[in-house]
């Protein structure tokens, strides 16, 4: 059951999919490319019975954020690059501890201060823990609104699911994009949490913690966050595929940039190119299975990212050396046009034996 | 035999890990009495920060959160406002609050955060080993200001609780210390004002509690009780800031 919205910016129809998911807690940071998302949840969450609050820093959020899942509400956080890189901490922590909740990274150019303009930089950071230790963050990369809607919804389910922090990886295009949406309903019942601190009543206390003094204990705790890991890695494995039946060649791409290189794609299509479309949905975990499958009968994987390479890199681990992989990406903020992919696809193609 | 004293209900048997004539344990004590007194044990959520009494949440019979470093007002916060009816307090060192953490600090309680803090000040940085806290007294030594801590190189004891007495959302707020039984009986009843505050829903509430950490300074726990009465008393003058009855 969905409700069609007409058109909608990225970021505040995210921020309305989050408080139908039953979100009912944000705490954030100003930072351009996504402050329509604390705009909105500011107007909105405490109409809906919610918490909204501005917090001093990216620090102090992520540990209110820590706080609220602890206690069992359905919680979020958004912000950009900068201010993603102060919550690394307590990331981690959450991880750890097992608090799910959602964090929306609406990416920007980096390092440093960098630009407001779209990139995707941070692939590593958000793919492989990102902050100390051994954990893992779901990192889902939408490509267009409605998928951004979609996915948002659906990622409370997921961090209650599995009990683990959700990333949804978008950039300033997504974030500032109007498209037509379709809303899903407002959730309805949403399943106790007996874990959650909520006063014990005079039951047995319980305890939110990441602290594990003693190595086979502590072991045994990264052990039991990786089984969940293992699981999302057999379940929560997303990607599309696009022309890639009779493809020689693929393009891999992921969010904003995999919507600019199916537009080249198409267009290499028109010139009679066999070439595909890769996207991977779920950044982690990596669909490294379809891509090796699919890799062993093409002949060749063009990627292209808003960064000087970085998703490429798991590109090759899925590929296996199956077939070359070749790399094309702009960064600063700079996007790059359907020609220019188009020029590349153009140029491997003419390489082809 | 009549009981005369006893374990408060809100304390766990496990024994405390603190070193011998460390006030950590008092305060301890202390708190869980107060719970118990308020008869709040069932609806507490205790945050145990990083330091000493990161264990804190193995000794109250509470629900617990355990807190990075510094972090625990900001952790307090999104439990408070998500759970209005809930009783919420941290526990944390002076390095984890008045460091690391002043930014949370001030912030909750420039916002009236209505949560309740106790704040332990012994001076030093007692869990990694004796470092200099912003706390630490002039001319008082620790690993990282061999010398005595000077004003020149490493600026001046941080009055925490004077700091904060400026801003209008905290409700109750008093400094106390724990080397006498007159001592342990206002400072009880100062966490229990600081309670009572939240309760009453009238914003932020801290005890800044004047604690002793013997191993760091070097004193057998006795002259540590005194340096606290004699040194520590009269950089940190005991005082009630704000209060609100
Ligand atoms: C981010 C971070 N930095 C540093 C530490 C190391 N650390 C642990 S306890 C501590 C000092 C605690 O001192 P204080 O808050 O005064 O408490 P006490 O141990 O004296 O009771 C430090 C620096 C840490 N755990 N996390
Ligand atoms: S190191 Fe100091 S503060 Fe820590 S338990 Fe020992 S005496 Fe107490």
């Amino acid at each position: 059951m969905t409700e069609s919205m007409g058109l909608m910016k990225g970021n505040e129809a995210m921020a309305e999919a989050a408080l139908r998911a039953g979100c009912r807690a944000y705490f954030g940071y100003p930072i351009t490319p996504q402050n329509e998302i604390p705009d909105y949840m500011a107007r909105r969450l405490p109409k809906r019975g919610g918490i909204f609050l501005q917090a001093e820093s990216e620090v102090a959020a992520i540990n209110m954020v820590y706080g609220a899942g602890g206690a069992g509400v359905r919680v979020m956080t958004s912000s950009s690059s900068p201010g993603i890189s102060l919550m690394q901490e307590g990331l981690s922590y959450i991880a750890c501890a097992e608090i799910p909740c959602v964090i929306i990274n609406m990416v920007r150019s980096g390092p440093g201060l960098g630009g407001i303009l779209p990139a995707q930089g941070d692939y590593f950071q958000a793919t492989k823990g990102g902050g100390h230790g051994d954990y893992k963050l779901l990192v889902l990369a939408p490509s267009t609104v409605q998928e951004a809607v979609d996915i948002t919804y659906e990622a409370f389910d997921l961090a209650d699911k599995y009990r683990n922090p959700v990333m949804i990886l978008g950039d300033g295009l997504l974030g500032q994009m109007m498209e037509s949406v379709r809303l899903p309903k407002p959730v309805g019942y949403l399943e106790e949490k007996p874990w959650a601190t909520t006063g014990c009543g005079y039951g047995e206390p319980r305890v939110i913690n990441s602290l594990y003094i003693e190595g086979p204990i502590m072991e045994e705790r990264i052990r039991r966050i990786f089984r969940k890991y293992a699981q999302m890695e057999q379940d929560e494995v997303r990607w599309e595929e696009y022309l890639t039946e009779d493809a020689e060649l693929l393009v891999a791409a992921y969010g904003s940039t995999a919507r600019i290189a199916k537009t080249a794609v198409a267009r290499a299509r028109d010139k009679g190119m066999a070439i595909g479309l890769f996207r991977p949905i779920s950044l982690y975990p990596f669909p490294y299975g379809k891509l090796r499958e699919l890799a062993g009968r093409l002949k060749g994987i063009l990627t292209v990212e808003m960064s000087m390479g970085q998703m490429v890199e798991d590109i090759k681990l899925g590929v296996e050396g199956a077939c070359p992989v070749s790399f094309y990406g702009r960064a600063g903020g700079m996007i790059p046009t359907p020609g220019e992919i188009l020029t590349q696809i153009e140029a491997m193609w003419s390489r082809l034996p | 035999m009549e009981l005369v004293a006893a374990r408060p209900g809100t304390l766990t048997d496990k024994p405390f890990h603190y070193c011998p004539g460390c006030t950590h344990g008092i305060i301890h004590r202390l708190v869980a009495e107060v719970l118990e007194e308020l008869d709040l044990r069932g609806k507490a959520i205790g945050i145990a920060s990083v330091g000493c009494s990161v264990f804190a949440y193995d000794y109250f019979r509470c629900d617990m959160q355990q807190a990075a470093h510094g972090r625990a007002p900001a952790v307090a916060t999104g439990i408070k406002r998500t759970q209005p009816e809930s009783f919420v307090f941290t526990y944390q060192g002076d390095g984890d609050l008045g460091s690391i953490g002043i930014g949370e600090t001030v912030h909750a309680a420039n916002r009236g955060e209505n949560i309740s803090i106790i704040f332990v000040n012994n001076a030093v940085y007692g869990m990694t080993g004796g470092q200099m806290a912003p706390t630490t007294l002039l001319g008082q030594r620790s690993t990282t200001s061999p010398g005595g801590r000077e004003a020149k190189a490493h600026g001046y004891p941080l009055p925490v609780a004077e700091m904060l007495a400026t801003l209008p959302g905290v409700a109750y707020l008093a400094r106390t210390k724990v080397t006498s039984p007159a001592g342990i009986h206002t400072t009880k009843r100062a966490i229990k004002l600081a309670f009572r505050a939240q309760i009453a829903e009238r914003g932020f509430s801290l005890v800044e509690i004047l604690s002793t950490c013997p191993t760091n300074w070097h004193l057998d726990p006795i002259a540590a009780l005194e340096f606290v009465d004699k040194e520590m008393a009269q950089v940190y003058p005991l005082k009630v800031f704000r209060t609100f009855e």
